[in-house]
């Protein structure tokens, strides 16, 4: 439970950040809250040579809204997402979210950026931004550009971000007043992964689902955007036999590992637990 | 008595003796931070060892390359079997009469098994050398099953040993993969109840293999004095005297020249009972390069490596009349003991105490039988916060009565009582040989039934199993019952050693003149909070207030021989070695006070903290002013000074018991069980401080609830330990943990000199009943039988489906 050894970069600057992985290539990693990629290296599941603290440099962390968005530095906390006040008015889920994530002492280290960044497929919020279509803005060499959520995860600790590039934002929709929404999660105990998770979001209109968002976590390599579940919701009342069809059409698209969390049989049908509950809540509080 | 002199009440209360709920003295330290554990150790000059570990779970090691690692600077030594062959420490005894290698001697026999042993100026170091030591090995075919160790064909795990009649002198093997055969019991008498009985039921129940998991790994720090051959080890050892003997037993080095401490230790549980590869491997090379060398366990280490629990796998059978009266308990054990038998249990019993399976009930008839065996996984077997294979026990008969309970369709609590061992009948001997010194089992059963409400709680689950039919809820209601007997305080040498040494305990005081007192006890804390509770039977014993007397263990150049802390134990032998200890003391000070006073010793009384003279309370002398005068004025003849020991052996076991009931709600759908409410009625005879009582209960309760819900360390089928880290190992926090609710009954020992029993395992064992209980109770209605540990999600969920319960 000892790392290897490395160098350890503190950079003032994101171009300076920037520099330093472009100049170390995979051998260097960054480091934000170090909640996940610390305790890889004590077990030297990640080894590297370089490791690029993002700590000092200014302006990467905070809450604002712009142009019907919401921008969240890469560097917020979970413990700030949780007690951000436009968080809390225009976007509750974050909070329902950050809650869910590891324990208290965690969630003041660990980030929303480093919680998006890293690939794992256990991590709460990148299903969350899945639904919520976040967008990654992502500062490299040359420049910043962005990337949907929804593309953004190949596979386990395989993203769409280029070695030599940092998420700096997530821009996210400013879902709108009287959206309904519920982040389900099962887990064994505190501090755990999900056994099965599931993001909602969804607006009625006129006693109809006008607009929905499901997106699971922990029951495949990636986050899953269930793009069909949602889609089996609008337009209907959201009755029993729609959440039916959207929960099967959940656990369709749900593959699951099997491990000490169980079979593939249960966590498949747990992910539908999920969304099943997650809808119900949704709904409830859906103006 | 004068006016001036403070009513006994008062004198009592400032005593904070028996009964008190004192606060913990060892507090003061631990809250802040300040406690001084192995790994706090430093010492000039100091190494740190680690070791290389193998992958595999069966291999032949075909050669060992050390010369990557050895050139890594700062690396100072790289040990194997073949360095300390010519010491003879490549393999060392383990507690039960096996032999366990220090370092892979050709082979390796479970995955993380000690290879080589890296000595190194740091850790860092000495993790990154680790890596760079080359290891060859050939597979092995792996086995992990118990149940196929011994087939025919089996591959022969110790190679060592395969022509060895006996392992530890427990009788015949019948394969090289047998251990020992344990039967007690009247075989023939019992096939009689069977086929007389009315009705029989059968179940097979696994208890899982788990691990104790202490918040503090094991770990010790060496240190070779080269000037005057003396070796001082600190570490994390539940028995440092037993350590100490065993140490100079393979070392050859003269048990006056080993000193063996025990700091701080954070938590044990059972854990930390046995000799580990660290220690010798440590000790090897302090002595080769002269300097202090610290070994600390990783949690995963300490996870797969060192001792496990449980691993037994029981088919047990009862036989009954008709309206539930038990006649016969037959049961049979496959125990997996891992590559080696480490068993911490006293030598006569391979299993433990297994033979306490007859629970709390008048069984008349019983026959055991437990069938040791070697796999392919860690070594251990010690007792998890359970006397001796108590908790297997306890949790086969607990589940058993409600088998049978079904089956008769009968209330299990009825079925309890119809059974139990009246009051009337302690001392009781029971079929499977152990003599029961007290108890009044009805008594507390009404107690816990009337507290919880139990007929309100059936009507309520009733409710809910008709609201569940139809369709109104997804959750199902389950209520546990669980009365278990514990069988603790190891014990009288009669029965129990551990490696020839006999399981007494001891205590030495000394008083010092201006009416403190030091006391030095055989025994070791891990939390028990011994330096408050010790203090506290004292203060009451020889009438000095418990906050002038220091209590100090684990240092062996200082303590007294004592086979330490386990077994709960600690109360029952050393405890009651402290009260015969006090009452020298106060013989002699009665003999200082009628000196004094100038009357006969049978003319004093006691009285509370003081000597008076019967009939004329006014004369008195009070034990602080006996204590100085034991300096200066003692009477012609006798030795000056105020110092007792007592070596207690004591005359039979205690039997803490008590009644849990556990209401849990399971919803089917996800598989999660809610523990609503949990109450558990302790009996642990005389209580010495209700708040650590309370304490003890409550940690007990919260590693029931582990196990009950969660905690197993699994293997898969070529042996990998699967989960054997806190990602997957569960140990619960305070979110996980309901609100535990005690209580008690106070029926004392009749042989121990204050009356306890020893309280700190029984949570454990009667928790893990009482859980496991409700979640079988709550599908019950449906058929089950008995579903196996541990309940978490998905395992609930798969018997919910198997019941056809999920959507």
């Amino acid at each position: 439970m000892i790392s290897g050894s490395f160098e350890y970069h503190r950079p003032k600057s994101l171009d300076e950040a920037v520099g330093l992985l472009d100049q170390h290539g995979d051998d260097a990693r960054v480091v934000a809250g170090g909640h996940s990629l610390i305790p890889m290296m004590k077990l030297r599941m990640a080894m590297l040579d370089h490791l690029i603290d993002l700590q000092a440099i200014d302006g990467l962390k905070g809450v604002r809204e712009e142009g019907g968005n919401l921008l969240i530095g890469a560097m917020t906390t979970q413990s700030e997402l949780i007690a951000d006040p436009t968080l809390a008015a225009k976007c509750p889920i974050m909070a329902e979210t950050a809650l869910q994530i590891a324990d208290p002492q965690v969630r003041y280290c660990g980030t929303i950026g480093g919680n998006v960044a890293n690939g794992d497929p256990g991590n709460d919020m990148p299903a969350l931004m899945q639904a919520l279509d976040a967008t990654y803005i992502a500062q490299g060499p040359n420049g910043t550009r962005e990337i949907a959520a929804r593309v953004f995860y190949e596979a386990v600790f395989f993203t769409a971000l280029q070695d030599n590039e940092i998420i700096t934002a997530v821009r996210i929709p400013t879902p709108p007043d009287g959206h309904g929404h519920a982040y389900e999660k099962q887990k064994r105990k505190i501090g755990d992964y999900a056994t099965a998770a599931a993001a909602v979001l969804l607006t009625m209109s006129g006693g109809r689902c006008a607009t929905a968002a499901i997106a699971l976590t922990n029951v495949g390599d990636t986050p899953l955007y269930a793009e069909d579940a949602a889609a089996a919701l609008i337009g209907t009342a959201v009755d029993a036999a729609a959440i039916d069809r959207a929960v099967a059409l959940a656990e369709g698209i749900a593959s699951p590992a099997a491990d000490a969390r169980g079979p593939v049989d249960f966590r498949t049908k747990l992910a539908g637990v999920m969304v099943r509950r997650a809808i119900a809540r949704a709904l409830e509080r859906a103006a | 008595m004068n006016e001036a002199t403070p009513s006994a009440e008062v004198r009592t209360q400032k005593l904070q003796g028996l009964g008190t709920a004192r606060k913990r003295v060892e507090d003061v330290r631990f809250t802040q931070g300040k406690g001084n554990y192995v790994d706090d150790m430093k010492l000039p000059g100091m190494l740190f060892g680690e070791f290389v570990r193998s992958p595999y779970a069966h291999a032949r090691v075909k050669s060992i390359d050390t010369s990557a690692a050895l050139a890594v600077p700062g690396v100072k030594a790289v040990l194997t079997a073949e360095d300390l062959k010519p010491l003879n420490l490549h393999w060392m005894p383990t507690l039960a009469g096996d032999v366990q290698a220090v370092l892979a001697d050709e082979k390796v026999l479970f995955q993380f098994q000690e290879v080589a042993f890296v000595v190194a100026e740091d850790r860092y170091i000495a993790s990154d050398a680790a890596q760079l030591v080359e290891v060859e090995y050939e597979e092995l075919p792996v086995l992990v099953d118990p149940f196929k160790a011994m087939d025919p064909d089996a591959v022969i795990l110790r190679e060592d040993i395969k022509d060895q009649e006996e392992v530890g002198g427990h009788g015949p093997r019948r394969h090289p993969n047998h251990v020992f055969t344990w039967d007690v019991g009247d075989k023939a008498n019992v096939e009689a109840a069977f086929d007389a009985a009315d009705v029989t039921v059968e179940e097979f129940i696994s208890y899982q293999r788990v691990h104790p998991c202490p918040l503090e790994t094991c770990g010790c720090v060496a240190s070779m004095d080269a000037i005057n051959g003396k070796l001082t080890v600190w570490g994390t050892f539940q028995a440092p005297h037993a350590v100490r003997t065993v140490a100079s037993l393979i070392s050859n080095i003269p048990e006056h020249k080993i000193r063996i401490v025990s700091p701080d230790i954070g938590g044990g549980f059972g854990n930390k009972v046995g000799v580990y590869p660290g220690y010798v491997c440590s000790i090897v090379a302090s002595i080769v390069l002269g300097v202090p060398v610290k070994w600390i366990e990783s949690r995963m280490e300490n996870l797969s490596s060192t001792a496990f629990a449980r691993d037994y796998h029981m088919t047990g059978e009862l036989a009954a009349t008709k309206d539930g009266r038990i006649t016969g308990l037959r049961c049979h054990v496959i125990a997996n003991q891992g590559a080696f038998d480490a068993c911490a249990d006293p030598t006569q019993y391979p299993a433990g105490f297994f033979n306490i399976v007859t629970g709390s009930y008048d069984i008349p008839v019983a026959y055991l039988s437990v069938d040791g065996v070697y796999t392919n996984k860690a070594p251990g077997g010690v007792a998890y916060r359970c006397s001796f294979r108590v908790t297997e026990a306890s949790y086969l008969i607990e589940r058993m009565i409600d088998v049978l309970a079904r089956k008769l369709e009968i209330d299990p609590a009825e079925l309890r009582i119809r059974n139990f061992i009246k009051k009337e009948q302690f001392p009781y001997q029971s079929a499977l040989g152990w003599e029961y010194d007290s108890g009044d089992y009805h008594t507390a059963m009404d107690k816990a039934l009337q507290t919880v409400d139990y007929p309100a709680l059936r009507a309520e689950q009733a409710a809910n199993r008709e609201a569940f039919a139809n369709g109104e809820t997804r959750s199902l209601m389950g209520v546990g019952v669980a009365f278990f007997t514990e069988i603790v305080g190891a014990g009288p040498i009669k029965n129990c050693d551990i490696l020839g040494l006999g399981m007494f305990d001891s205590c030495e005081i000394r008083i010092h003149p201006t009416g403190s007192a030091i006391a030095r006890l055989g025994t070791i804390s891990q939390g028990q909070g011994h330096a408050t509770t010790f203090a506290q039977i004292l203060a009451t014993e020889i009438g000095l207030p418990a906050d002038n007397i220091t209590v100090e263990e684990g240092d062996t150049d200082t303590a007294p021989y004592g086979l330490g802390t386990y077994g709960s134990r600690s109360t029952p032998v050393a405890g009651a070695a402290t009260a015969m200890a006090g009452r020298k003391i106060r013989a002699k000070a009665q003999m200082i006070a009628a000196y004094l006073l100038e009357v006969h010793d049978d003319d004093l009384e006691w009285d509370v903290d003081r000597f008076v003279v019967k009939g004329a309370p006014e004369r008195a002398k009070t034990m602080a002013e006996i204590a100085f005068a034991a300096y200066n004025s003692v009477p012609p003849g006798m030795e000056p000074g105020l110092e007792a020991v007592s070596y207690y052996d004591p005359p039979n076991m205690t039997y803490p018991y008590g009644a849990y009931v556990c209401v849990a709600d399971i919803d089917v759908d996800t598989g999660v069980t809610d523990i609503r409410r949990f109450y558990a009625l302790d009996d642990c005879g005389t209580r010495i401080n209700p708040m650590i009582i309370d304490g003890q209960v409550h940690g007990g309760l919260t590693e029931a609830l582990g196990i009950a819900l969660g905690q197993e360390i699994d293997y898969d089928e070529i042996g990998n330990i699967k989960g054997g880290s806190l990602l997957d190992y569960f140990l619960p926090t305070a979110v996980e943990t309901p609100v535990w609710e005690t209580d008690f009954t106070e029926v004392p020992s009749p042989h121990h000199p204050i009356g306890a029993k020893g309280v700190g395992e029984s949570p454990n064992v009667g928790g893990v009943s009482a859980i496991s209980n409700a979640v079988n109770d709550a599908f019950a209605h449906f058929g089950l039988t008995h579903t196996q540990m541990p309940h978490d999600h998905w395992r609930v969920w798969k018997t919910a489906e198997r019941l056809g319960l999920t959507g």
